[in-house]
């Protein structure tokens, strides 16, 4: 079936261009690959009928998070000669970690049995559509919704205070 | 939209895959920027699962958490980068191996 062919395709894309996030010693090309990554995922939200999330995604991770990453990069003007190096091995020993950490987590959800009324993936619901999705968030999380706002207003007076200079003098 | 019929088990192994890659990055990397975007994709991670799940049990509420973890990445991020600037002004670096002024 064509679907479940694309979903496979966009997964292995998206592991892929993760990997080069990781491996690409340049910071921009690290931050251009988390982008395309993030479109990725957008596709498999999308694949999933999470319309709302795919976009959201694509909206403030790929177009605010990463444009301020790539901003802060640009402010700091730093080239390839500035990238720190890695002993060897800081790699060996990474790459141990990482593959037993993998195995872990698959060895611990290998054999967990899942109950859902539905059975299947293959009858899609709407759940993932703006209406319902609003609806959720305006009438059971309403109290994090506000809540969120807070912290959003805290991280940006955070921000402002830590960026800005000691002493300011303002002729 | 056409229906997808991938088993639930794909999505737990590209998850469990893509936070394992964000580790691994965490691990290898010594640039402060790239840390901080290891540390996004493994939060992307946890989103793909969860909303994975929540289409598989057709619960909304999942999806409003990864709403909720897209509000909070984005306070992190900003946050981070200045705390990044602030050091790096003070150090001129992003290595975080010269971070180690409050090791015993």
């Amino acid at each position: 079936m064509i679907a479940t062919l694309i979903t496979q395709l966009l997964g292995a894309l998206a592991v892929a261009s993760a990997m080069m996030v990781v491996l690409s010693k340049h910071p921009v090309r690290s931050v251009l690959y988390l982008v395309v990554t993030f479109f990725f995922i957008s596709g498999l939200y999308i694949m999933m009928n999470a319309q709302f999330l795919a976009i959201v995604n694509i909206i403030v991770y790929a177009g605010a998070i990463m444009v301020l990453f790539l901003f802060v990069l640009m402010l700091l003007n730093l080239n390839k000669d500035a990238e720190p190096k890695t002993p060897t091995i800081i790699w060996i020993i990474s790459t141990v970690a990482g593959g037993i950490l993998f195995l872990v987590i698959i060895a611990a959800l290998k054999d967990i049995v899942l109950v859902s009324s539905k059975g299947d993936m293959a009858e899609l619901s709407n759940i993932g559509l703006v209406e319902n999705l609003g609806t959720t968030l305006f009438t059971k999380f309403v109290v994090p919704f506000e809540i969120s706002s807070i912290l959003f207003i805290s991280a940006m007076v955070g921000a402002i205070l830590l960026a800005k200079r000691d002493k300011q003098v303002i002729d | 939209m056409q229906a997808s019929t991938v088993n639930i088990d794909f999505f737990v192994i590209l998850a469990t895959l893509l936070f394992v890659i964000g580790a691994f990055g965490v691990m290898i990397r010594r640039n402060m920027i790239v840390l901080l975007m290891c540390i996004e994709l493994m939060l992307n991670s946890v989103n793909l699962l969860l909303v994975a799940f929540s289409t598989y049990y057709g619960n909304a509420d999942a999806q409003i958490f990864v709403f909720f973890i897209v509000v909070v990445a984005a306070a992190e991020a900003t946050v981070g980068l200045s705390i990044l600037i602030l050091a790096y002004r003070h150090l001129r670096s992003i290595d975080v191996s010269i971070f180690n002024k409050l090791k015993g």
